[in-house]
């Protein structure tokens, strides 16, 4: 005990030990055993219900699942829309349905590309070369030449520096939309854009900022909104992506984007723009450049351009166009390009065979504009629908001009009217919606598709047959 | 509090693989407890798979050179930020007020990693994807960043595209059909199913597909990839749980992620996990209120293709019974290229079709066309008609494509009138035994299941990635190489696809291709002892084909006196 000094307090602690008593020791040790034990418990969780066996046996017996799906009967009006005016044969500018020969207002072949002999034969001549499917996706060894020709052609057509080919047309701008935006990001879209679009939205995982159908000025209130939560937060603000994602032309209204006004917003708000093209490809313009051409607008001020291949082409899949910075991305990171097989060669060489016919022949478009606007005349002088759509619009729908109040009900009398239609020689059909997923439902219609093929007389005989076919359901039904 | 595990939409991986894939299951021998197949470590049993373990040295080996990549990225990056050396990719331009639409270090590992292997991935090719193909040869100046095309094609042998049973022909009774159809009902119906786009051939298509998978129904999609992500929203939603095995393939995870339903994932082919998982769902209920599910969903893929494994599907079903689960099985990777009627892992374990709720598969594997169906009960059917995406939002199957199938699939059925079908099916089953069980002599690390249609070779080290490829390419042997993400970061892996076009020889000039690349590279790592399977056990069909009739019910089981001609042992 030499080292530690006497007069140090430590020592007299220690003499105290030695002289405690054992009974006070042992107490010591205990208070202190408990505390360790108050240290490594677990923390008291109050009613944390342990379950026996028996009880968790008892659960799974109870439990029973909701049906996989519900029962729909067989006689569901859609279904039997579908199974009573099946097609048979080639759906070209005359189809047959229910044995019928019809004049085609209902599929999407604007230009008359599907049952084009040309495109046919040299599809033929690409099955004798490749087969059918490519069998891999474009990473392994599902490139093949004419996809590589198929997307240089598509970029030099819309004068973009690249442009990338997906195997079918929905999954491309539902590809596309998460490719770019994250969590995080600011989507502003317009609520009247088609479902594809709505899926990508939610696949981003982005916040959603809906505006009111073509309406700038509802689009800049939330723009406006936009800035000052931004200034609000600057730091956030500098890692939030804005985009805006409108389409050319709206498959569910058939009207035009303002797209003049969208670029003003696109470069005052710094946003980045996406037009979907389905509809307005091959449609609008002079050469059938879109919507860009349409207003004479540098298509470099569009981030992104996404059209389907499935509807004035008239062959499958889709594509996206634009600067080699933005495209290039999405050969790795567009999901639905990386992780799908690629577009069976046939089809890619008929997109191709297409695309020189627009050419070729760039008066075809504006055949098919004035195919639509005899139509949209016409059918707007019906007295029992209103025409929603622009008259250059390759789709024209038809509402009721006095509808119910029961969805169901005006969707039958539609359906009625095409049948009768289809009876007497012309192949109507409704647009078709998921009324409980679309984020903003239009009213039920008949969507008529205009054929660039179509002569002045078949278009008339298409608006007195909708015309006489109308009257005879409205009047009955309303006698 | 919410279970333990539990991902909310949020958590699963953009890459289509799921986090927290780890090497848990590592060094096991996988088999199953059902009775009649008994547990094999050597492979002489019924159900036999094996994930070697990863020796030591080479893991090390394999992170010190991931490490070293990415120290020399952040070099160079470093001096691209201060422009000593040039950038040589397309790169965004600054402008002004607008947030970069890339952030630069999401692009790290593509920018200093992959590019310098980009010429293994995205090859072109200029012929039919068959057991040959022509390659088309490509050149870089400046290592990977821009690629020009040359003149020049090279034929090599495939071994990379899924064409399992062979059917990716341009001559013969499918192309000629295709050219007939062509003719007859044009390249695309433009439109979809609901809006006038369902052609008679489509109708016959579905009722096709569904006598082949012994289903009541069954609806078709012109797009494998959207054949989930566009159907799966429409079986379940809020309040409903998926579980989801933990690499289920990219459109199952998006499927999923599109429904809105809650996703829990299960170790890979982890019966056990799958239980306790189950178990847990039902007795606990939803996070949080404890409501019970509406639904669970089991989703499972047939054969996963990266792993090679087949999934333990006797024991699935057994617990979605037991647990009044939904079953969703993916048969991309095993329709047409497994069991003895090349009918997908349900034949393949002799099961009943009708005890899986979702049959979905792809026809861009097996029967050289595009595209995906589902199939099920009528009730199911009915319901996706209505209110698949599918059905009314885009569309419908190109007739082309349509007839491919209908012809391949008809040649596989036997409905011909040849054998063709089955000798293609037999031969597979032997190619792919003749080359996983060479390669596992030779001394590779083999993964997967004996019986599996893709067998993945491991390469480890990501250096060895490129030198592979290339020269197997070199040599005539065009593979597929896959590294992170598509698999854990160590566990690269070289991918061959077998199919019933490969003959014999092409199988020994490719073995003999890998033995001295093998040797080269050092690839041979295995330390196991052999497994004792060998393609002997495969039976193949004869060319002199014997007149085969049509049975009048083609619905499982298939008749005695075929099984037993054509059986494999």
């Amino acid at each position: 005990m030499a080292i530690i000094p006497a007069t140090w307090d430590m020592y007299e602690m220690f003499q105290a030990i030695f002289q405690a008593p054992t009974y006070h020791l042992i107490f010591e040790a205990l208070l202190i055993l408990w505390i360790i034990k108050l240290i490594f418990s677990k923390s008291y969780a109050p009613g944390k219900t342990v379950l026996t066996e028996k009880e968790k046996e008892a659960l799974i017996e109870d439990w029973h699942p909701e049906p996989l799906a519900p029962d729909v009967p067989d006689d569901h009006p859609v279904l039997q829309a579908m199974n009573n005016n099946i097609i048979s044969g080639k759906a070209e500018k005359y189809v047959t349905v229910r044995g019928k020969r019809c004049i085609n207002m209902a599929t999407l072949n604007f230009l008359g590309m599907v049952g084009d002999e040309s495109i046919e034969a040299v599809t033929i001549k690409c099955l004798r070369k490749y087969g059918v499917g490519s069998c891999g996706p474009r990473g392994f060894y599902g490139t093949m030449d004419v996809h590589l020709e198929l997307e240089d052609r598509l970029a030099k057509f819309m004068h973009c520096e690249e442009a990338i080919l997906y195997s079918y047309g929905f999954a491309t701008i539902a590809s596309a939309i998460p490719a770019y935006s994250k969590r995080g990001d600011v989507i502003f879209c317009d609520e009247g854009v088609c479902f594809a679009i709505q899926k990508g939205l939610v696949a981003s995982r982005s916040l959603i900022k809906y505006f009111k159908h073509n309406n700038m000025e509802d689009l800049e209130r939330l723009l406006l909104e936009q800035q000052a939560e931004d200034q609000r937060n600057p730091k956030k603000a500098k890692a939030t992506r804005r985009f805006l994602v409108v389409e050319g032309l709206y498959n569910k209204h058939g009207d035009i984007c303002p797209l003049p006004k969208l670029i003003e917003l696109k470069w005052k708000y710094k946003l980045r723009i996406f037009v979907e093209e389905s509809f307005s490809f091959g449609v609008l313009g002079a050469s059938g450049r879109g919507i860009t051409e349409h207003f004479g607008i540098n298509v470099d001020e569009i981030d992104l351009i996404a059209a389907s291949l499935e509807n004035s082409i008239g062959s499958c899949g889709g594509f996206c166009c634009g600067k080699k910075y933005v495209i290039d991305h999405q050969r790795l990171s567009g999901l639905g390009y990386c992780f799908s097989a690629s577009l069976p060669p046939m089809l890619a060489t008929a997109a191709i065979e297409a695309l020189n016919i627009m050419e070729r022949d760039p008066g075809i478009c504006q055949t098919l504009r004035n195919n639509c606007r005899m139509v949209h005349d016409g059918l707007s002088k019906l007295s029992y629908f209103h025409v929603g759509s622009d008259p250059l619009a390759p789709i024209q729908h038809l509402y009721l001009t006095e509808p119910s109040a029961d969805r169901d009900l005006d969707t039958c009398t539609l359906q009625k009217i095409a049948d009768e239609a289809i009876k007497n020689g012309v192949a109507l059909t409704l647009s078709r919606y998921l009324e409980a997923e679309e984020h903003h439902l239009p009213l039920p219609s008949i969507r008529v598709a205009v054929n660039a093929k179509l002569s002045n007389e078949e278009i008339t005989k298409v608006v007195a047959t909708i015309a006489e076919a109308s009257r005879t359901v409205l009047c009955t039904s309303s006698l | 509090m919410a279970p333990k595990g539990t991902l909310t939409n949020g958590n699963v991986h953009d890459n289509g693989r799921v986090n927290g894939f780890q090497n848990g299951r590592k060094g096991h021998t996988t088999s199953s407890r059902n009775g009649d197949r008994h547990k094999t470590e050597d492979g002489s049993g019924a159900y036999f798979e094996s994930f070697e373990e990863t020796p030591l040295h080479i893991a090390i080996w394999t992170y010190l050179g991931y490490g070293l990549l990415v120290v020399f990225g952040h070099i160079r990056d470093f001096l691209r930020d201060i422009g000593i050396e040039k950038i040589k990719s397309c790169t965004e331009p600054r402008l002004s007020g607008f947030v970069p639409l890339y952030q630069s270090w999401e692009s790290f590992y593509t920018r200093n990693l992959y590019r310098r292997i980009r010429d293994c991935w995205n090859r072109p090719i200029c012929s039919v994807a068959g057991a040959e193909m022509e390659i088309l040869e490509r050149t870089t100046s400046d290592h990977g960043w821009n690629f020009k095309l040359t003149d020049k094609k090279k034929k090599v042998m495939n071994f990379g595209s899924y064409n399992y049973l062979g059917f990716a022909e341009n001559k013969g009774p499918c192309a000629d059909a295709v050219e007939k159809n062509v003719h007859e009902w044009g390249l695309s119906s433009g439109a979809s199913r609901q809006e006038l786009g369902y052609q008679e051939i489509h109708k016959e298509l579905d009722d096709l597909v569904a006598e082949f998978l012994g289903v009541e129904a069954a609806i078709t999609v012109p797009m494998g990839f959207a054949t989930n992500s566009m159907n799966m929203p429409c079986l379940v939603g809020k309040g409903c749980l998926i579980l989801s095995d933990e690499i289920n393939h990219a459109s199952l995870v998006l499927g999923s992620r599109l429904s809105g339903a809650t996703i829990n994932t299960f170790k890979h082919n982890n019966m056990k996990d799958l239980e306790a998982k189950l178990r847990e769902a039902v007795i606990g209920g939803q996070p949080r209120t404890h409501r019970p599910w509406k639904k669970i969903l089991i989703v499972v893929e047939g054969v996963y293709s990266m792993e090679g494994s087949i999934i333990d599907l006797p024991e699935v079903i057994r617990l979605k019974k037991k647990y009044k689960a939904y079953l969703y099985l993916d048969e991309a990777h095993s329709m047409g290229a497994m069991g003895p009627n090349g009918r997908g892992v349900v034949d393949y374990f002799g099961l009943d079709p009708k005890d899986v709720d979702i049959m979905m598969g792809t026809f861009t594997k097996s029967f050289g066309a595009s595209g995906g169906y589902i199939g099920g009960t009528k009730r199911l059917i009915n319901h996706l008609r209505l209110h698949s995406h599918a059905a009314m939002y885009s569309l419908s199957m190109p007739p082309p494509v349509v007839q491919q199938i209908i012809s391949s699939m008809s040649i596989i059925m036997g409905l011909d009138g040849t054998n063709e079908g089955k000798k293609r099916i037999q031969q597979l089953k032997w190619n792919l035994r003749y080359l996983r069980r060479r390669l596992n002599e030779m001394g590779f690390i083999i993964y997967g299941n004996k019986d599996s249609p893709v067998v993945p070779l491991l390469i480890y080290m990501p250096s060895k990635i490129a030198a592979l490829s290339r020269e197997c390419l070199a040599r005539g042997v065009g593979i597929v190489v896959v590294g992170f993400p598509a698999t854990p970061i160590i566990e690269s892996r070289a991918r061959f696809c077998l199919s019933a076009a490969h003959t014999k020889e092409m199988l020994d000039r490719a073995i003999e291709v890998l033995d001295e690349v093998g040797d080269l590279l050092r690839l041979k790592y295995s330390r196991k002892l052999l497994p004792k399977f060998s393609e002997d056990e495969v039976e193949l069909v004869k060319i002199p084909t014997k007149r085969y009739v049509r049975p009048l019910v083609t619905i499982f089981p298939v008749p005695p006196t075929l099984s037993l001609l054509l059986s494999v042992n």
